[in-house]
């Protein structure tokens, strides 16, 4: 079992908090992992990525290749588009819909749905929508989250003890709204 | 799975120092090294290890320099750049040699993530003739550091261990040794001909080191971090060091023919192995991460007779920039995969100051008070406010290095540039602003330095900083600079016009004036609040 999978979004967004949740769930299911991220000036709002790499067997680049990444799974729509050079032909983008415009040339929005429109395998998550509608506007990126768990194989309890890490010491409250989340994202990709 | 752990490079590092008996780590804060010193400090209590933020690298080197001096296992972090300011305790302590395990752990930023240039570290530990490990993943990262520390007191030189930025902050899953080595006892002796470099002694420090070298060869040869595998009928060799040896092996998987493979991960170059690999291929490619330091050192002057040598320096590799699998399945002659879509123009989204961010009012202030004078030129510096550069605000003609925009200003002024303002950040100032600023003091040369105190180490991460508030300016006082021409500003949108009337009149003064906006990083806020 091999998954390669790019996470993408903007500095502050949290993405450094889903790799940690999908690595926590590699290890828990006996899967080996990289997870290379970015540090340092990057993160002030500028464009973040991180490379996840999970296998039964050895790592050895820290980096996925090009043409590699079975999954772009990202918390903002134009980041996709930055690195779509590592998805394989047959690879899926799993991205949110909101858009986070801090940028004087952020594409139109017909001209972004064009480029979401012309991959062959996407799913397009009203990330921000179904969490307002858990009662958490702060949990689209676990419905994200939640979503990118078919293509990894896993089940939606695999992030249950992960959730407890991260989020155990604000409270049960915050740790079953996540759960929720996660199963909300996880059902919306599931039909695809 | 059980026993196992996940941490980044830098974490793993970190926890195979504390494995091998550490007592202390000192250092300055420099992406991609800071988790270094940062993990070693989470468990220092726990472990009763001493975790020492240090005002700059030479001083963080001195002050590990003198722990080992004391008997005890020490590291000292720092980014590339910091071992050019470290480079002087650097080069000589490998003419004291070490008392307790050195082990210098410097972060390398190939493709310049976070940097002004992306020096290759190796180099400087060939400069200095010490030992350099080059650890090509997590698991080595954790377990070199006994093999270094076991080095350094048996060979008494410090170690270096190079990482790059890829290492530092990849994370992965590791399998910690069971036994944990204890500290070391206090020293006891006194040795002054080891420790006191005067000439006498220096010249016969300089021979043994360099008397040294062969054992430090042969160990390398024999490490279990280097090795050699000969395929029989290959007729391609491949080298690969440290992080590099990933990448090959990678395509290596995918490659139709049988190849020699060698993995260099400990320095100085293990000649040995070298030259068997060589005998036994016609071509040999050379994959480094960094310079082609390898590969220039086989071509030496004339190439190998017979050999065809490749890599970086021939183009077949890319001369600079991080090493990644594409770079060398083209090198090998293997196509790269492509994704099947057309791919758009995406528009870049470099990084910003962060919404409400003090440096941005200071920015809009100084925009309007400099607007009088057409010719003025901004020395910046090292830090979030370098972004200052970019539009909207467009503060900063220069930046070079820590503390450069207090000299280059002394400079310009000198030579006719008015105004010359520099822009420098409250730990950057400690770092390596002050002393220019006693120069300046001194001959009361024509600058306006703007400190910008957010009252922490901001772009690595929120670290404490030495000298804000009161005692910043105290300092800056005390250095000389005349309390009326030292002027603070609370940089708030509501106190714009009075911040430009005050950096305004500064601007008049014809002499050294020092201008502190006071408000602290909203990023370090929230670390706080959390």
């Amino acid at each position: 079992m091999k998954r390669d999978l790019i996470l993408s979004g903007v500095g502050g967004q949290g993405i450094l908090s889903i790799s940690f949740l999908i690595c926590h769930a590699a290890l828990e299911h006996g899967l080996r992992f990289k997870q290379a991220e970015v540090h340092g000036m990057a993160q002030r709002g500028g464009a973040v990525q991180s490379h996840l790499r999970l296998s039964d067997t050895i790592i050895h680049s820290d980096l996925i290749p090009s043409g590699q990444a079975h999954l772009i799974l990202s918390v903002e729509p134009l980041e996709v588009f930055r690195y779509l050079p590592y998805l394989r032909p047959d690879g899926i983008v799993i991205t949110a819909t909101e858009p986070f415009i801090n940028i004087p040339n952020y594409p139109e929005s017909a001209t972004l749905d064009g480029w979401l429109n012309q991959l062959p395998r996407k799913i397009l998550i009203d990330a921000k929508g179904i969490a307002q509608q858990i009662g958490n506007p702060r949990v689209a990126n676990t419905v994200i989250l939640g979503a990118s768990a078919p293509t990894l194989g896993f089940e939606p309890g695999a992030f249950d003890t992960g959730l407890d890490v991260l989020f155990g010491k604000k409270g049960d409250k915050i740790v079953a709204v996540n759960r929720e989340a996660v199963r909300a994202g996880y059902e919306v990709a599931r039909g695809h | 799975m059980a026993g196992h752990l996940t941490l980044l490079g830098n974490e793993a590092l970190g926890l195979g120092s504390l494995h091998a008996g550490l007592s202390g780590v000192f250092g300055y804060p420099g992406t991609p090294s800071t988790e270094v010193f940062e993990f070693v400090q989470s468990q220092a209590e726990k472990m009763g290890v001493r975790a020492i933020w240090s005002a700059n690298e030479k001083v963080g080197y001195e002050e590990a320099l003198g722990m080992s001096y004391a008997g005890k296992r020490v590291i000292v972090t720092m980014k590339h750049v910091g071992l050019n300011v470290a480079a002087d305790p650097f080069m000589n302590s490998s003419m004291t040699g070490v008392g307790g395990g050195f082990a210098l752990c410097v972060a390398d930023d190939p493709s310049m993530h976070s940097s002004q240039n992306e020096q290759d570290s190796r180099y400087f530990a060939e400069f200095a003739r010490i030992p350099c490990f080059e650890p090509s993943n997590q698991q080595e990262a954790y377990d070199m550091m006994r093999d270094v520390f076991e080095l350094s007191e048996t060979m008494d030189v410090p170690v270096m261990v190079r990482m790059v930025t890829r290492l530092s902050h990849s994370r992965a899953d590791i399998i910690p040794s069971e036994d944990i080595l204890p500290q070391k006892p206090l020293a006891t002796g006194h040795d002054i001909k080891k420790w006191v470099l005067l000439p006498p002694h220096a010249r016969i420090r300089n021979m043994q080191l360099i008397e040294k070298q062969p054992e430090l060869i042969r160990r390398s040869e024999q490490s279990r971090f280097n090795a050699l595998t000969i395929q029989p009928g290959a007729t391609l060799g491949v080298i690969a060091t440290g992080i590099a040896v990933n990448y090959a092996l990678e395509v290596l998987a995918d490659y139709p023919d049988p190849v020699h493979f060698l993995k260099i991960t400990q320095y100085p170059i293990p000649e040995g192995l070298i030259r068997k690999i060589t005998d036994v291929s016609n071509t040999i490619l050379v994959i480094e991460e960094g310079y082609p330091l390898v590969e220039s050192r086989m071509n030496g002057l004339f190439g190998v007779s017979g050999k065809t040598i490749i890599g970086r320096l021939t183009g077949h590799l890319p001369r600079t920039g991080e090493m990644n699998v594409d770079h060398v399945r083209r090198s090998m002659g293997l196509s790269v995969p492509q994704t099947g879509v057309s791919i758009p123009d995406v528009p870049g989204r470099p990084p910003a100051l962060c919404k409400g961010c003090p440096h941005a009012d200071t920015f809009r202030a100084l925009v309007d008070a400099v607007a009088a004078y057409p010719d003025n030129r901004m020395f910046s510096d090292i830090g979030c406010y370098t972004l200052g550069v970019y539009p909207p605000y467009q503060c900063g003609d220069v930046c070079v290095d820590m503390g450069a925009s207090v000299s280059m200003a002394i400079g310009a002024a000198a030579a006719g540039v008015y105004p010359a303002i520099s822009l420098i950040g409250d730990s950057t100032f400690i770092h390596s602003g002050m002393t220019p600023l006693i120069g300046a003091a001194k001959q009361n040369a024509d600058i306006t330095v703007i400190i910008l105190d957010n009252s922490l180490v901001a772009m690595t991460g929120a670290q404490e900083t030495m000298a804000t508030g009161d005692r910043l300016v105290n300092i800056v006082a005390s250095l000389g600079v005349d309390r009326e021409h030292i002027a603070l500003l609370n940089p708030l949108p509501k106190h714009h016009n009075e911040n430009v009337e005050i950096i305004t009149s500064e601007l008049a003064y014809h002499g050294t004036s020092v201008i502190i906006p006071q408000r602290a990083c909203i990023q370090g806020l929230k670390t706080k609040g959390n």
